[in-house]
């Protein structure tokens, strides 16, 4: 009964967690053939990684700030990714009337 | 005064909530056939991991992730999708043959027990001293002092992304 009552200070749980969160982005990563499904798969991975470097910082690092930082840093980065991607696929979408990755595969050999 | 009965689970509770939001949503983002609903899971993960940085000790965090992925990248996406998707899912319309989900699967499994094993199994070591307590105070001193570079790099990448987006979005614009 302990363990339950810990369990939101165990870092064992929250590193699970976050490779869980890997797992499933991968997985949508790989499964979904539209354009915005795999950048909303890429966005859960970005997650994954935040959970995971956060875990870390708060139980293993001796000054908790850089973990911040280096978090911020990651949630610009995937800001930065939302807007390029996504002008990308209005900019597909236009020239192709379809964002499906079967449709756009026009250099395939 | 006595304490509210049982509410020495109310801690774990509220933390199972969070982490069942964080899979859930991250399950509906994956799972579901309609790409609107799979940005309704986006943003329940989103919340669900606000909540774990909150008992991460980062309220900061918290607010930073609720205001960016569902303030900012969630409201983006349903923008793009209500540019750039038909309405109706057709038939297998988002969906690879079954061997590929078979695949994906497996490559998904692998992925998690090695890096899950890794963190169960790890010896992670406990730092003897903190020199911080990582509050708001303390990162913004950092972000001016000794992590100035990385706010630095992180305001020209997002400018760039800016200048990125709008130029590729104006490209392909015909006035008709």
């Amino acid at each position: 009964m302990s363990l339950l009552l810990e369990i939101h200070q165990s870092p064992a749980v929250y590193l699970v967690l976050a490779a869980l969160l890997l797992a499933i982005g991968l997985f949508g990563l790989i499964r979904r053939n539209t354009l915005v499904g795999m950048l909303i798969s890429g966005e859960l991975i970005f997650g994954a990684a935040m959970l995971n470097l956060m875990a870390v910082n708060r139980f293993f690092a001796p000054d908790p700030t850089v973990g911040h930082v280096f978090i911020l840093f990651i949630m610009g980065l995937s800001a930065a990714e939302v807007a390029i991607a996504l002008s990308i696929v209005i900019a597909v979408y236009r020239n192709y009337r379809s964002i499906r990755t079967g449709d756009i595969a026009e250099m395939q050999g | 005064m006595n304490p509210f009965p049982a509410s020495e689970y109310l801690i774990p509770l509220v933390f199972l909530l969070f982490a069942g939001a964080t899979i859930g949503g991250a399950l509906i983002a994956v799972f579901t056939k309609w790409i609107i609903r799979s940005v309704c899971g986006l943003a329940m993960a989103s919340v669900g991991l606000a909540g774990m940085f909150y008992f991460l000790h980062s309220p900061f965090l918290a607010m930073i992730q609720i205001l960016i992925y569902i303030g900012a990248v969630c409201i983006t996406i349903v923008f793009a999708i209500m540019l750039a998707e038909p309405d109706e899912p057709q038939d297998g319309y988002g969906q690879h043959s079954v061997p590929w989900n078979l695949g994906a699967g497996i490559v998904a499994a692998a992925v998690f027990w090695g890096i899950a094993r890794l963190g169960v199994t790890g010896d992670w070591p406990t730092p003897a001293v903190r020199v911080s307590d990582g509050g708001v105070e303390m990162i913004g001193v950092a972000l001016l002092t000794k992590q100035s570079l990385a706010l630095e790099i992180v305001a020209l990448i997002l400018l760039v992304s800016i200048l990125g987006a709008l130029a590729v979005a104006r490209k392909g614009r015909h006035i008709e």
